[in-house]
């Protein structure tokens, strides 16, 4: 697998590791009620398909990636940098 | 048809002509008292176990590929109760007593072989988490031997001692781990629910779980609808998809884990071996291949493959610790897909829709659970109660916080597993 | 026998090898197999389960029968095919899974036993009495089953693994693989050809053929030739693309010198991780064998390998030879043969219409139905019609059409498509992204048809790479016949018809699979393990499925295959797993005072990736305790010296340093003084303790954050994911510089002395008081100084940049030393934290949360941070947790054992009455008896009471007392001193 580094170009996804949905963006505000807690810590909806992950680029450029990849094919499809996340909207 | 020595004999002499198929192959009817989705080793030994302790017979098993295809058919086949945690603990305790009594109780070879199973160690630091780990066996009832440098000399002379990268110390040795033939677990279950009575369904696969004033009410398939008063969701690797049918989000990531297996040779390893500092786990199966697995990807897949960067990875560990391995040759390598929960622990649990159950979550620990989770599930489905091994393996405990089973210490969050 | 004039042997080289002991010669070029053949040598193997006597059949990496154990001793490699194996000077071959020699294996018993062995029998014995399977049954099992043997020891061989990058990676160099890697090259792509024999050519090799009108020997040299002339080209032979991976990813094994003596320069073996933006599936095909009764005796080959034999190695794979064939192809192989001048008895064509395409016998529409002759053929009866006769003959050359090596395209899980036109399975268009398949492998079955799907597929590779296709380049004139076949699985008669060589899978196993249920083709394969040799049933898992989709009257195309997975052929694990054994697995990291440790002979002990010492012994200590008291006395009454470079350190700068670090820590770091240090704790967002550790300030916009060494990768991480990821509002800046400092733990109450030795301004308690930190100058070094312990004494870490840390290290030692100091290591440094009650990850081990380790006031209720919101959970703070208490034996001699589970005394001392653990444990020379820390359900609450110790491993049941994790000055007045 290679993921397109934004800054470091197309990359070995051995440079890179992976930490899951990029759901963990979204941290809830801290005076959020538990539900929401629970919700953006443990429950995910797993797709069988296109999904956003966050990957770290640690053998690199230190950068989060969000990375659109699919979880059936494992196609990537583009990656943008987590930094950038908020001004994306 | 009875299985034994003898039938072989007496068939082999006629011809075998006069072997009778293993289960039958049923339409599904209009409405059953228990639907379990999912032919795998898990919705096959619940099936089972719904009928030989319960007397419910009128279950149907949905399997929309063929029984057994899931990763009860795609794995390392170790079979251990050496977990420590309070809920792992007497979990994988009660599966192992049903292990060792499978074969008897199916009429069918598991091959289960209890040849022992060595949890290496590499610092003082990781031995005294494994005596901790042996003494919470102990406690339960379950056996666990600590063994110096020499005692793992004396068993895996082949080791290397001398110039590995992390040296052994030692080595949690626990006799009554070891391995079984996967295939014939899933089989002999199978088997051995249809003798029951319970309809085997392939390639029938669940597009939509009916639900009505909070209540399953049955299940829509691509051989038609079926109303069933009891659901039983037992479909670990597509778990998210199939809750997702009843309006569920799961505490599930799904993830690749790859296994891999030899060219087949004379025996070499007579133990099941795990090296925690490669995420390195080995055994020979009877047929004579090594059979070998690693740590996940690390990224969420389903595809049930995995790429070079761990297999290598694997060869690497396999190397530093047993260099003989050098000279064996990689056959096949292939992909589970892992129900990764947060804590690394399953759930089996009522949900929040009447009469709709949930079984997943196994991580890369459901082979060896499949009686354990069978019997377990099959006892809340039929009582509305926890079975006691498994009344830890619930739902609730994220939002909660109270007994969560993180065996590794990685966290109770997603992708740390 | 050999033939003249034929092959691309060097006959003028003749190589001497060993053949189950026996010298045999054959030449230069030639692989076991071959020059077995040209002996007569017809018996190879043996047989998985029946243990039946086999020969080879392909001339390829498909053989299922031919493996051999290569080499001696601990050199030894099992399982080799002896169709791949080149033979050189020297070389020791073995047949394997005999007992007995090869001509009289005992365990040929087995073959008389066969009604009792078919599919699954395994499944329906063996089961009583239960305890006779790990002893009686496994083990005799085990011992029948395997193949080759493999010494334990490690071989002396050592492989390599290196990475290849290319435009254009073509698999396979026959007359497809060679076209579309010129006009590749030429179109301006960097192509790598792949191809797994020893030479170019492919089919071209064992067929004669002429290509543009001269002789396809010639061609190949011409295209060689141009490959080379392109500059762009690297052929890699001996070569084969073992798996198709994510990203245009792919794993490939070279036989460097697997075909040459022992040679101390090249590695035998080396595996490629090759990264290819396009790829083009050159693979060629498989024969197909025909299950007719007793197919399996030596002698019995494809035809096409019969060919293989003839034209690539001059060997006569027998003197009187028949083909059974369905397909014109095979009548080359008579042809072939005649004009050679080796006789052919008969063709058998099971087409009726079948014509002969030379002077040759021919038997249309007959079959073959029996064979005879136990270590080689010596006679096969066939059906015509009504009719049946039998023919002698030595050879049999059987070929039921060609299967298109389609197995890289479903690595990535698409399945193949079934052409009921063709009546083959073609890769799926699309399989694998930016592989196209040309040739044989994608149905082509002339050679015609072959360079002009290598051109087409190139063009199609060049245009995704965005260059134009060279103009001009066109397919030369070839062989445009594709012949015709036809179907022909199974011929029914008496007796087996293997399907499976390998594994003695045959026709009756898959029936009686099917009869018991085991329709599915996945369910098949795994009840009569059809295809799970070594050879993956290359040349059989099609006829099978064919087999099983005809008896369960279902088409082959419903039946679908079983699915196809990497590695193409098997691939040594030295080989993938290169440059790991011994010290390879992991790097090595090593401290700045390394070398000064082990020139002392000092132990060194793994930390992580890290080494460090675990002791510092002087002359006359003989046990690691006498050291580790002596090195805790040294610190607690003197003066010690440790490094503690291999702890994290993360430079952290910026406006909202502090507020990021108020963020990422549970208690407050913006109110931080410039020139202080506080202790701070980690959590998850899970809200379990993830590391601690101490955090500097050295300026407004400036700290300096430690972390343990453990958590170094994984708390650097998780900090730049905060800053980048969840508050990039924040203006902050991080770096890891754990590698550009090395510092080192000075402790003691002489600590200050001995600092003020090396520093250039002193220091005094008043203006460098506890906790604080600040800028030194170290003997002209600028460096760094704070004041902090882990061993609760007066102590200072002092950091200079990594390269002045040697000749500190050695500077400080000396100089501890002459004033009763000296340096120390783990195990005293570990008992010095446990007398303080200091805590490392064997008590945050990634289960404990702030509560438990009696921190939870250190959770600031003022700021969010992470982790904050789920350690409120419930759960999380409830008091019946396992929390952190010190534990000391009642009797002063007392042991303590890590690991040991905790109870009240007198409740039963299983896991429902378990109330805790011992996490760290050491004895206390300045308390003189055992201490411990530990877990314990409600553990605060109960400190003064006692409990019962139990380590069921070790035999321990030690009353122990519940005491204050403190042992050692619990005032911590000697810190501040």
């Amino acid at each position: 697998m290679q993921i397109p580094c934004p800054l470091c170009g197309l990359r070995d996804s051995r440079e890179f590791t992976c930490k899951g949905h990029a759901v963990t963006l979204d941290r809830p505000a801290a005076d959020a009620p538990p539900e929401e807690w629970h919700d953006y810590i443990h429950l995910r909806d797993n797709p069988a398909g296109p999904t956003r992950e966050l990957w770290y680029h640690g053998g690199g450029c230190g950068a989060w990636l969000i990375v659109t990849r699919d979880t059936a094919t494992h196609a990537v499809h583009g990656a943008t940098l987590a930094s950038e996340a908020r001004h994306a909207g | 048809m009875r299985y034994s020595g003898l039938q072989v004999l007496a068939q082999g002499l006629t011809g075998n002509r006069g072997w009778r198929p293993a289960w039958r192959d049923p339409a599904p009817k209009d409405e059953y008292d228990i639907v379990i989705i999912g032919g795998g080793g898990h919705g096959l030994s619940t099936a089972y176990y719904l009928a030989r302790d319960h007397g419910l017979t009128n279950i149907a098993v949905l399997e929309k590929g063929y029984l057994g295809g899931g990763s009860v058919g795609r794995n390392t086949t170790i079979v251990r109760a050496n977990y420590f945690l309070e809920g792992n603990s007497q979990f994988y305790s009660h599966s192992l007593k049903l292990w060792e009594a499978l074969e008897a109780d199916l009429n069918y070879n598991v091959m289960h072989s209890q040849r022992g199973l060595i949890n290496l160690f590499h610092s003082d630091g990781q031995r005294d988490a494994f005596v901790r780990r042996g003494n919470m066996m102990i406690n339960q009832g379950d056996d666990a031997i600590l063994l110096d440098r020499e005692g793992v000399r004396k068993l895996l002379p082949y080791l290397d001692f001398e110039q590995t990268r992390f040296p052994i110390y030692g080595g949690l040795y626990h006799p009554r781990g070891g391995t079984a033939r996967h295939d014939a677990v899933a089989w002999g279950y199978a088997r051995g629910a249809d003798r029951r009575g319970v309809d085997l369904i392939q390639n029938c696969e669940v597009t939509g779980i009916d639900i009505a004033g909070g209540r399953v009410t049955g299940v829509q398939t691509t051989r038609g609808a079926i109303r069933a008063k009891k659901v039983g969701i037992v479909v670990a690797g597509r778990s998210s998809q199939v809750a997702a049918m009843a309006g569920m989000r799961l505490p599930i990531e799904s993830h690749v884990l790859q296994a891999f297996v030899t060219e087949g040779l004379k025996p070499v390893i007579d133990h099941v071996i795990s090296y925690g500092m490669g995420h390195f786990y080995i055994s020979q199966s009877d047929k004579g291949g090594l059979v070998f697995g690693g740590d996940l990807d690390f990224y969420a897949s389903y595809a049930a493959r995995g790429n070079l960067p761990m297999v290598e990875h694997v060869a690497e560990a396999g190397m530093t610790l047993m260099p003989m391995i050098g000279k064996a040759r990689t056959l096949r390598s292939w992909g589970g897909i892992m129900d990764m929960s947060p804590d690394g622990s399953p759930i089996i649990d009522r949900t929040h829709i009447e009469g709709l159950y949930l079984n997943c979550g196994w991580c890369y620990g459901g082979f060896k659970a499949v009686p354990g989770s069978g019997n377990c599930f099959a006892h809340l489905m039929a009582t509305d109660r926890h079975h006691p091994a498994a009344e830890r393996y619930r739902l609730d405990r994220f939002a909660t916080g109270y007994g969560l089973m993180d065996e590794e210490g990685t966290g109770s969050q997603h992708n740390l597993h | 026998m050999r033939v003249e004039g034929r092959g691309l042997i060097d006959r003028n080289t003749p190589v001497k090898f060993q053949f189950d002991g026996r010298q045999v010669t054959g030449y230069a070029g030639d692989t076991v197999a071959s020059a077995l053949l040209a002996k007569g040598v017809k018996l190879m193997g043996r047989s998985f389960k029946y243990h039946r006597p086999r020969g080879v059949m392909t001339a390829g990496s498909e053989e299922p029968n031919a493996l051999m154990e290569i080499g001696t001793g601990d050199a030894a490699i099992p399982n080799t095919r002896a169709t791949v194996q080149e033979i050189f000077d020297g070389l020791v071959a073995q047949s394997q899974n005999h007992i007995g020699p090869l001509d009289r294996d005992l365990m040929a018993i087995n073959d008389l036993l066969w009604p009792f062995l078919g599919a699954g029998f395994y499944y329906k014995t063996f089961m009583w009495p239960r305890a006779f399977w790990e002893k009686l049954y496994e083990p005799v099992i085990r011992r029948a089953a395997g193949l080759g043997r493999m010494t334990r020891a490690a071989s002396p061989e050592r492989h390599e693994k290196a990475f290849a990058f290319c435009d254009v990676l073509v698999i396979g160099g026959g007359p497809a693989g060679m076209m579309a890697a010129l006009t590749a090259a030429k179109g301006g792509a960097d192509v790598i050809l792949a191809e797994e024999s020893a030479h170019l050519g492919g089919r071209l090799l064992s067929d004669s053929q002429q290509i543009d009108g001269i002789d396809a020997s010639f061609w190949i040299t011409d295209m060689r030739k141009a490959l080379a002339a392109t500059g762009r080209v690297r052929v890699m032979t001996r070569t084969t693309v073992t798996g198709a991976y994510d990203g245009g990813s792919y794993g490939a094994l070279e036989r460097v010198a697997r075909h040459l003596p022992s040679m101390p320069d090249l590695p035998p073996e080396c595996f490629w991780r090759i990264r290819a933006k396009q790829a083009i599936l050159a693979a060629g095909a498989h024969e197909r064998h025909i299950a007719f009764p007793m197919n399996d005796r030596p002698g019995i080959m494809l035809a096409g390998a019969v060919r293989s034999y003839l034209n690539r190695y001059g060997v006569a794979a027998g003197r009187n030879v028949t083909v059974f064939a369905t397909n014109d192809d095979a009548h080359r192989t008579a042809l072939e043969l005649q004009s050679a001048g080796v006789k052919v008895a008969a063709v058998i064509d099971s087409r009726v219409d079948a014509q002969a395409q030379g002077d040759y016998r021919l038997i249309a529409g007959a079959q073959v139905i029996g064979t005879k002759g136990r270590h080689g053929l010596r006679e096969i009866a066939y059906r015509r019609g009504s009719r049946t006769d039998t023919l002698i003959t030595d050879c049999l050359a059987v070929s039921g059409g060609w299967n298109p090596a389609v197995h890289l395209t479903c690595h990535l899980g698409a399945r193949p498509l079934w052409d009921a036109e063709r009546q083959m399975f073609l890769p799926r268009p699309d399989a694998v992204p930016g592989m196209t398949a040309a040739g044989a492998c994608n149905g082509a079955m002339s050679t015609d048809a072959c360079l002009r799907e290598g051109l087409a597929a190139a063009k199609v590779a060049l245009k995704a790479l965005g260059l134009a296709t060279p103009r001009g380049l066109k397919p030369p004139m070839a062989d445009d016949r594709a012949g015709a076949c036809e179907t022909l699985w199974h011929v029914p008669g008496k007796g087996r018809a293997w399907l499976d060589f390998a594994n003695d899978v045959t026709t009756k196993d898959v029936a009686q699979s099917a009869q018991e249920g085991f329709r599915s083709v996945e369910h098949m394969k795994r009840y009569t393990t059809q295809g799970m040799a070594p050879d993956q049933g290359k040349s059989s898992n099609i006829a099978a499925l064919a087999y099983l989709a005809d008896t369960t009257g279902r088409g082959i195309a419903e039946t679908g295959t079983t699915t196809y997975r990497p590695p193409f052929s098997p691939v040594s694990l030295g080989a993938m797993g290169a440059f790991a054994q011994g010290h390879g697995f992991a790097p090595e990291r090593h401290m700045t005072s390394h070398a000064a440790l082990t020139a002392r002979g000092v132990p060194m002990i793994e930390a992580g990736l890290w080494y460090r010492p675990s002791y510092v012994p002087i002359p006359g200590e003989t046990t690691w305790r006498e050291a580790c008291d002596r090195e805790v006395g040294m610190v607690r009454n003197a003066v010690g010296v440790v490094e503690v470079s291999t702890l994290g350190k993360i430079d952290i700068q910026g406006p909202d340093a502090g507020a990021f670090l108020d963020f990422v820590y549970t208690n407050t770091f913006s109110t931080l003084p410039v020139g202080r240090v506080r202790y701070g704790l980690m959590l998850r967002e899970d809200g379990h303790v993830m590391d601690d550790g101490t955090t500097a300030r050295l300026g407004e916009h400036h700290y300096v954050m430690t972390t343990t060494t453990a958590a170094a990768g994984q708390v650097m991480a998780h900090l730049e994911l905060v800053a980048q990821g969840l508050r990039p509002d924040f203006d902050v800046r991080l770096i890891s510089v754990t590698e550009a400092w090395a510092q080192f733990s000075v402790a003691g109450p002489l600590a200050r002395d001995l600092i003020n030795t090396v520093l250039d301004q002193p220091i005094d308690d008043a203006g460098f008081p506890f906790m604080a930190c600040g800028t030194v100058k170290v003997q002209g070094v600028p460096g760094r100084l704070f004041r902090i312990s882990f061993s609760g004494e007066q102590a200072y870490e002092i950091a200079v940049p990594a390269r002045f840390g040697a000749a500190l290290y050695r500077d400080l030692v000396a100089r501890a030393e002459t004033m009763g100091g000296g340096a120390y290591g783990m195990e005293a440094l570990n008992v010095l934290r446990i007398e303080k009650g200091f805590i490392t990850h064997a008590e945050i081990h990634g289960r404990t949360t702030a509560y438990d380790i009696g921190m939870g006031r250190m959770l600031s209720p003022k700021k969010d941070f992470i982790g904050k919101a789920a350690a409120q959970r419930p759960g999380l703070i409830d008091p019946g947790r396992e929390r952190l208490v010190g534990l000391q034996p009642v009797a002063a001699a007392g042991v303590l054992s890590a690991g040991a589970r905790l109870f009240s005394a007198g409740d039963p001392q299983t896991r429902v009455h378990d109330q805790g653990y011992v996490t760290s444990v050491g004895y206390s020379p300045s308390l003189g008896h055992m201490i411990g820390l530990g877990f314990l359900r409600h553990g605060p609450e109960r400190i003064g009471q006692k409990v019962v110790m139990v380590d069921h491993l070790r035999g321990l049941r030690v009353p122990v007392k519940v005491v204050d994790p403190v042992f050692f000055d619990p005032e911590g007045g000697r810190a501040r001193g």
